[in-house]
């Protein structure tokens, strides 16, 4: 159990970043974290993957793909004004604010597949063999995701009235 | 200078910092010649940054505490007995919970006996639990003495727990569960990708030895059998080829055992 906690404690903010770029409710994001290291204890003496990092994240990112189907079938309640707070995890300066917000709410437009790659190759800098073992796909088929990802969320960026962004975030900008 | 074409791979690995000096120093080359898709590739790299610079401040949250690692794993050292009486106590609720609606199942569908309603029984378990985010297992793998006794308890006969670990698949746990037929064990499984497996035990009153069939109800397929009296049944949503060694395997494990 000592190896247990050295291995995994270190590894709790980014699981909860991981979770909450997917999630972005902070609350459910954390069930999902909780969730996962509960298995984790579980199981811990049973793991094959010499590489811990990457088995968490399989088990936090299996959790997570079912969580969002749930979400996809029951419908999302979230207030829009939440939505941006617990994005932000914090309360930003409106500047921060305003250009954190466009880029979840652009990350939010892409397919689940797109966007955990992008996360964890972006923000969880996992290396892309490590993404393919996570998700459990080919390592081409991480390269091609990241980079459909990377080329829709730069469109939805440089042109968000092209997108279907919800009305009223283009009025937030102006000053 | 090597002569590899320039990829889209090698593109963003460039940005994600991943390539070897001399490969960086030939893409970066690259790039100064081609300043549109140096633009191009100038915006996912400022986009990295926006995720990375959007997301970090939940990493440097103060962890909840219902996170903290060391509270988590003191109650699974501590509190079994209260955990079990928990536990004992969730078993009498849904027997009481389960018997109403097991009447009104045999009203509505033919009488099955015997080894079919064994399958029937496991598939209709795996559609329950399996799904079941939260708590799929009444009691975990690391409580089995206890799940081995509840079980012994209810059904009369003590239960073997195979162990499929060899094929990938880890014990999570297991709860007994009602069936038309009596208390059953039921056990679940898991492996890395998180696909599920049931297999679930009891004794047997028709067929009490029966050889291995396959069944089938919906999108769970499962293989069926009874031997000495106990039935069992593994069921999971995998094609039945694949289900079939894992079948195999418990049941040179339960007789390996009897």
């Amino acid at each position: 159990m000592d190896d247990l906690l050295s291995q995994i404690e270190p590894m709790i903010p980014s699981l909860r970043r991981y979770a909450r770029g997917l999630l972005h409710d902070s609350v459910g994001a954390d069930d999902l974290v909780q969730d996962c290291l509960e298995r984790v204890i579980a199981h811990w003496h049973l793991r094959r993957n010499e590489d811990a990092r990457t088995w968490v994240f399989t088990i936090l990112h299996n959790l997570a793909i079912n969580r969002l189907r749930q979400i996809t079938r029951r419908g999302q309640h979230v207030a829009f004004e939440d939505l941006n707070e617990d994005v932000l995890a914090r309360r930003a300066t409106q500047e921060d604010g305003l250009v954190r917000g466009e880029i979840m709410k652009s990350l939010n437009q892409l397919p689940d597949d797109q966007r955990s790659v992008l996360l964890l190759v972006s923000v969880e800098d996992l290396s892309y063999a490590q993404v393919a073992e996570v998700l459990a796909i080919p390592i081409g088929t991480v390269m091609s995701r990241l980079s459909r990802g990377r080329e829709r969320l730069r469109q939805i960026l440089e042109n968000p009235t092209a997108s279907d962004m919800k009305p009223g975030s283009h009025l937030r900008r102006v000053k | 200078m090597t002569d590899k074409p320039v990829t889209e791979d090698d593109l963003h690995a460039y940005i994600d910092g991943v390539l070897d000096d001399t490969r960086r120093a030939e893409v970066s080359a690259y790039l100064k010649k081609y300043p549109e898709i140096a633009s191009r590739f100038a915006s996912y790299s400022v986009q990295r940054g926006m995720l990375h610079s959007t997301l970090d401040p939940v990493a440097e949250e103060p962890v909840p505490t219902r996170l903290n690692l060391t509270h988590m794993i003191a109650p699974r050292r501590q509190n079994r007995v209260s955990y079990w009486r928990a536990a004992a106590a969730a078993a009498v609720l849904l027997f009481a919970g389960g018997s109403g609606g097991w009447y009104m199942h045999y009203i509505v569908s033919l009488p099955r006996e015997g080894v079919t309603a064994l399958a029937s029984e496991a598939s209709q378990s795996f559609a329950t639990y399996a799904s079941d985010p939260v708590r799929p297992v009444e009691l975990r793998a690391d409580n089995m003495l206890q799940l081995v006794d509840w079980a012994t308890d209810r059904m009369g006969r003590k239960p073997v727990l195979p162990d499929l670990s060899k094929s990938g698949y880890r014990l999570m746990g297991g709860r007994v569960i009602s069936t038309p037929h009596g208390a059953g064990l039921m056990l679940m499984y898991d492996n890395d990708r998180g696909t599920r497996l049931v297999m679930l035990t009891r004794p047997m009153i028709v067929d009490q030895n029966k050889t291995m069939t396959p069944h089938s109800e919906g999108k769970v397929d499962g293989w069926a059998w009874a031997s000495d009296g106990m039935g069992y049944s593994l069921v999971g949503s995998l094609p039945s080829h694949e289900l079939h060694p894992l079948a195999n395997d418990i049941r040179r494990q339960v007789l390996g055992q009897a």
